[in-house]
């Protein structure tokens, strides 16, 4: 409509301004940027007067991140405190001879003395198990879990994505919001979280709950069990947060806000 | 799915999905240790009431073959101060009182003239490790209806010869397995184990198995900060498994 007249000025970009349609030149900076960026055809016109629209996805939903960081904050809680607990015997023998295992740092550890560290550990288990479950039966009720759960098709993907990131191989397209390493990931964590809860009944009430206990190979296994579960949270947190830095700040704030501005992956 | 808006509206979305995130920073406060003592504490009293709910009055705990006891001599000694108070065992009896029809001074023959039960079961400490022990005694069912107890009553208090003391709640008292036990391995218990007289519940953790018993009460309230020995510094006081 304008262009007519804008055509006339000298034009401070030539070739740029020819393919993208001379409309912009007059356009703020943003304008100017968003074109560049992807030049529109001859027909949309139009398009260049409307505001410069930002690629986003709303990639968590509420109760995701509510549930994320619950788990993070009672994580934190029932490791410390659970190390601070395995202190106080840090063996899977017998009493007799009592054959120390492991002997955690004290400053590694909650809680103070083991009955505090059980405080904290009684606590912090009902906020896990809540969030937990609350995190399973929205991602299975919502369809959610589409974007995360780890299923057979995701195996012939793992490898070129860890040849990726361990081996600096070349980077396999991004299909979704969540790569088929990632997925993996995700899903072990919630395999550990349902060994951990699991065997944390049977340790907190192996009386009550007998059958449950049997079915982990009785009292004594159990507890290597909810050791073990700690163990594989522990091999997936620090990777998680590696690659939390490495993707960015945009990609931290999408576990906040829920939107992700420019994701790296298309649909 | 990916949408394409506004840099302002996308800003006043994560904006607006940011404060509802909001109340988990909440759980900052458990940052603060004189809010986080108290909030811990009503986290244990909460699992207590929890395991109250969850406890099956008649659901018995595992009992194991002879050939899965550990041997005596793998049967820890643990105590709190001494393992032997010094108790003249002959002129040794129990104090009976509270809400009882028949409180006083009750002797080891009466206890023992009382059905016996025999039992291999696991004891657990709270420390994590356990041992499957031997142990016979009386069930403290039947020791309750000879001294006439009101089971009504929700506790039973004990006190003990090294100066220890532990509450139960009734309906753990009243469990099948829950003994007055005066044997252990077929032996009378020795000085170390709680002789002559000591609580065996296979229910209930270790540190809820006092021994060197002196004064069994029974009753409707605990004295707060008079619970137990351990439970007055921080352990959970249901102490069930």
């Amino acid at each position: 409509m304008e262009n007519d007249e804008e055509k006339k000025q000298p034009d401070p970009l030539p070739d740029r301004a020819a393919d993208a349609e001379s409309g912009a030149v007059e356009a703020t900076v943003a304008k100017l940027e968003m074109v560049a960026a992807e030049p529109e055809p001859a027909e949309s016109i139009a398009k260049a007067e409307e505001p410069a629209l930002v690629r986003a996805a709303y990639e968590h939903p509420l109760p995701i991140r509510i549930t994320h960081w619950v788990t993070a904050i009672s994580l934190f809680v029932l490791v410390a405190s659970g190390l601070r607990i395995f202190r106080a015997f840090p063996s899977f023998g017998p009493k007799i001879p009592e054959k120390v295992l492991l002997d955690v740092p004290k400053s590694l550890t909650l809680g103070g003395w083991l009955g505090g560290a059980l405080q904290w550990h009684f606590t912090f288990m009902w906020f896990f198990a809540v969030s937990g479950v609350g995190y399973v039966v929205y991602q299975v009720a919502s369809g959610h879990y589409r974007t995360m759960l780890f299923t057979p098709r995701d195996i012939p993907g793992v490898w070129p994505m860890a040849r990726h990131y361990f081996f600096f191989g070349p980077k396999p397209p991004a299909t979704g919001q969540y790569n088929p390493l990632q997925k993996l990931a995700y899903t072990s964590t919630i395999l550990f979280a349902a060994l951990a809860l699991l065997t944390g009944i049977v340790l907190y009430k192996p009386a009550q709950f007998s059958w449950l206990a049997f079915l982990f190979g009785g009292f004594h296994l159990t507890r290597v069990w909810h050791f073990a579960a700690m163990c594989g949270f522990l091999a997936f947190i620090p990777g998680h947060l590696i690659m939390v830095v490495l993707h960015g700040w945009a990609n931290f704030y999408s576990m906040l806000s829920g939107w992700k501005r420019e994701p790296e992956y298309q649909e | 799915m990916i949408t394409r808006l506004e840099d302002k509206e996308l800003k006043r979305q994560s904006r607006r999905q940011l404060l509802k995130l909001a109340p988990v920073a909440a759980l900052g406060i458990f940052a603060f240790p004189k809010v986080s003592d108290r909030l811990v504490a009503a986290g244990v009293r909460f699992s207590d009431w929890a395991s109250g709910a969850l406890f099956r009055s008649q659901h018995p705990a595992q009992t194991f073959s002879n050939s899965d006891v550990v041997p005596f001599e793998k049967f820890p000694y643990n105590g709190y101060d001494v393992l032997d108070p010094e108790i003249d065992l002959e002129k040794w009896t129990l104090t009976v009182e509270g809400d009882v029809q028949h409180p006083g001074e009750y002797k080891l023959a009466q206890i023992q003239a009382l059905p016996k039960t025999n039992q291999n079961t696991r004891h657990v400490c709270v420390e994590g490790w356990d041992v499957i022990g031997s142990f016979g005694g009386s069930s403290i069912s039947d020791f309750l209806t000879l001294v006439g107890a009101n089971t009504g009553a929700h506790f039973l208090e004990v006190e003990c010869a090294d100066d220890y003391y532990e509450s139960i709640d009734m309906a753990s008292a009243l469990h099948p397995q829950s003994l007055l036990c005066y044997e252990m391995y077929g032996q009378p218990l020795d000085r170390g184990h709680g002789a002559p007289l000591r609580l065996q519940m296979p229910t209930k953790l270790g540190y809820k198995q006092a021994k060197y018993l002196d004064t069994i009460r029974v009753t409707n309230v605990l004295k707060p900060g008079k619970t137990g020995y351990w439970e007055d510094q921080g352990y959970s006081w249901f102490g069930g498994l």
